[in-house]
């Protein structure tokens, strides 16, 4: 039984059943392609009255094996829900699809002067965005996904259709009835099928100007990040790359950075306030015995210095071809930065592990980007022990760990 | 030297949008469909606006033909940084028969008139990828050419270009005045900036002509009898003792690429 909206071909099953983490491949029975809200309800309904699983697929970027389908059941692939709908620029807000990628939209968006500024390193489905609350380089200055989706439109799964914040309803702000909103934002599919997100949008900044510091240690690094914020620095982008990751950056983008940790640095604003801002950051990152900047202010430079950072994962994996890569999500108070990372390394080195450190120390973030052999059962036990002791260790922290691949190890 | 440079820009359905054959086949669904820049043209925008921060030209002048849509185009130009604007008014008949001859005699006149010392031109548009504004308007202003150019940059009164070609890149020297028309490489083209927009909604940079009907729209018509949608494709088929290799793309358009060797 052939039909355009189904497939039961293996291929395509396969293709909807991995994402780009190290898990494996769990395909679906089947892969449903279905072409608006209500289709999705109808196909919805029918899975409820069957009890079969339901797999929501976005772009399959993800990191953490989110669509994995472990106990079979229906892939709905949602790419041919791909409009731009409600762009209100005098509001900052527009409403998408989830077949439209976070590049899509603001491609789209080039006239307006507008942007959507959520930027984690995949080309990423919006919906899937939020679904799994993603965050990014831009976090520290524009927040996460948790604070940018106004509305969601989500198909339950019974089949009914709810708007979290009222249909078409796009306040920038609410103390009215509880964060729906909020509910599904980072519920990774497990609570519905989310079918419109409506976005908060920013003014895409008169400047940019993007620097890299070298340090001669993570304390120094880390310091001059937590400094910086203090000192009120409205910075857009602070990423901390330890020695043995800007080693693989180098290597794996042909760039010649100075092989000690660093902090990848990006400014926004009108012409004086990026010199303001400037001078601020380099005074602390001088004092605390960073190199001298080096700059990147037009746009080819700049892309190209954000895109080694994106790569990072490309570049870790390339350090060990043939090995797989797990990354650790772990987010502390800035205070706790230094030492947790210190002591991480230490970890690393203690039991061999291969794993560069890339974060956005700017929110206390950092992830620990583990490249292994699979078929190694040995240094896969070694990376799981570790992977539990960062755990434990952020947990003692007392703040939010999220460490998904953990998670994931100790259920499969 | 007037130090000023005419950059055309063309208002063409949006690159992302999927293009649908109109049911009576005369045409592409236009109504309704995000309109933007051409890109070749954001790049030659950039260019200018590069060589005037450069401060080796003094005033940038966006060009665009078309209805009266065609001012967004010009007010996107004016956000990137171009001086002032220029809108000619082309409309109904006129605007679905106007093309690269039109044009660029529409261009060859405003050169003189502006006494300009560079036209920076898109290499092709994305809707009718014709590839000839650029060379039409040198070829009727008798100035020099450098279309496809990967690199510009002013040494006096002579400009060294580097063309894209297919052997290669090839590097000239030409004279000015002269038209030049960008490819891809030449530049990463700014985002206009809200304040940049807000500034060009309110100040009224754009001047309003009218094209000479008789020795620049009505010569050299192309009369276009149908527009067709390519056909959909169809599954390929096993040929035993040859190998076939199914690939689907994941970029969110399946595709179906199928190598077959022959068997020895």
């Amino acid at each position: 039984f052939i039909c355009e909206g189904v497939s039961l071909g293996e291929a395509v099953r396969e293709q909807h059943g991995k994402d780009e983490s190290v898990h494996r491949c769990r395909p679906p029975d089947v892969v449903v392609f279905p072409r608006c809200v209500e289709e999705v309800s109808a196909l919805a309904k029918v899975c409820h009255k069957h009890r079969l699983p339901i797999i929501p697929f976005g772009t399959g970027t993800g990191l953490e094996g989110g669509v994995g389908a472990v106990k079979g059941g229906v892939c709905f692939s949602l790419r041919n829900m791909e409009q731009v709908l409600d762009l209100h620029p005098e509001d900052f807000d527009v409403t998408v699809e989830p077949g439209v990628t976070r590049k899509a939209l603001n491609a789209y968006l080039r006239d307006t002067g507008l942007w959507f500024p959520v930027d984690p390193g995949a080309d990423a489905s919006l919906c899937g965005m939020a679904a799994t609350s993603a965050s990014g380089t831009n976090a520290v200055r524009y927040g996460t996904m948790r604070e940018n989706v106004m509305n969601l439109e989500v198909v339950l799964a019974d089949g009914s259709i709810v708007h979290t914040a009222g249909k078409g309803r796009r306040p920038r702000k609410t103390s009215a009835g509880y964060n729906l909103t909020n509910l599904f934002v980072g519920s990774e599919g497990t609570l519905g099928i989310i079918t419109k997100t409506t976005l908060r949008l920013y003014g895409i900044p008169e400047a940019m100007v993007s620097a890299v510091c070298s340090f001669p240690s993570v304390q120094a690094a880390v310091d001059s990040t937590v400094q910086t914020l203090q000192a009120g620095v409205p910075i857009a982008r602070i990423e901390f790359l330890d020695d043995v990751m800007i080693d693989a950056c180098n290597r794996f983008s042909s760039l010649s950075y100075p092989v000690t940790p660093t902090l990848f640095l990006e400014f926004h604003g009108s012409e004086q306030s990026l010199q303001e801002q400037v001078k601020t950051a380099e005074d602390i990152t001088q004092s605390n015995g960073g190199s001298d900047f080096q700059w990147a202010r037009d746009t080819e430079t700049r892309n190209r210095l954000w895109k080694a950072r994106h790569d990072a994962w490309y570049a870790a994996l390339a350090l060990r071809p043939g090995c797989k890569a797990y990354s650790t999500d772990v987010c502390v108070p800035l205070s706790r930065l230094p030492q947790i990372i210190v002591e991480t390394k230490e970890d690393l080195i203690e039991n061999r592990l291969t794993g560069p450190i890339a974060g956005h120390v700017g929110d206390g973030n950092f992830h620990c980007l583990m490249v292994v052999d699979p078929n190694n059962p040995e240094e896969m036990h070694r990376v799981h022990l570790f992977t539990e002791r960062l755990a434990r260790i952020s947990l003692v922290f007392l703040e939010d760990c999220r460490h998904p691949s953990s998670r994931s190890l100790l259920q499969g | 030297m007037s130090g000023r440079v005419l950059v055309g820009v063309k208002r063409v359905i949006d690159y992302a949008v999927k293009i649908r054959v109109k049911p009576d086949n005369t045409g592409v669904v236009t109504d309704g469909v995000k309109h933007s820049m051409n890109p070749f043209c954001e790049i030659a925008v950039e260019e200018a606006v590069k060589l005037k921060e450069k401060k080796l030209i003094k005033e940038v002048v966006a060009v665009s033909c078309g209805p009266q849509q065609s001012q967004e185009t010009i007010r996107t130009a004016l956000a990137m940084g171009a001086d002032r604007g220029i809108h000619v008014d082309v409309s109904g008949k006129d605007y679905e028969n106007l093309g690269p001859l039109q044009v660029s005699k529409i261009l060859a006149a405003l050169a003189k008139q502006e006494d300009a010392q560079l036209i920076l031109l898109g290499k092709q548009a994305i809707d009718d990828d014709c590839n000839q504004t650029g060379q039409m308007t040198a070829a009727l202003l008798d100035w020099p050419q450098g279309t496809f150019a990967s690199e510009v940059s002013l040494e006096g009164d002579k400009i060294n270009l580097v063309r894209e070609i297919d052997g290669g890149l090839e590097h000239i020297k030409i004279n000015t005045p002269a038209v030049i028309t960008a490819d891809l490489r030449l530049n990463t083209p700014r985002y206009a900036t809200l304040p940049n927009i807000m500034d060009s909604l309110m100040n009224n940079e754009t001047e309003l002509h009218k094209p000479n009907h008789r020795t620049s729209l009505c010569v050299g018509l192309i009369p276009l009898f149908e527009t067709v949608a390519p056909e959909d494709m169809q599954g390929g088929t096993d040929r035993s003792g040859a190998m076939l290799r199914h690939t689907v793309l994941q970029s969110g358009k399946p595709k179906r690429i199928i190598l077959s060797c022959l068997c020895i």
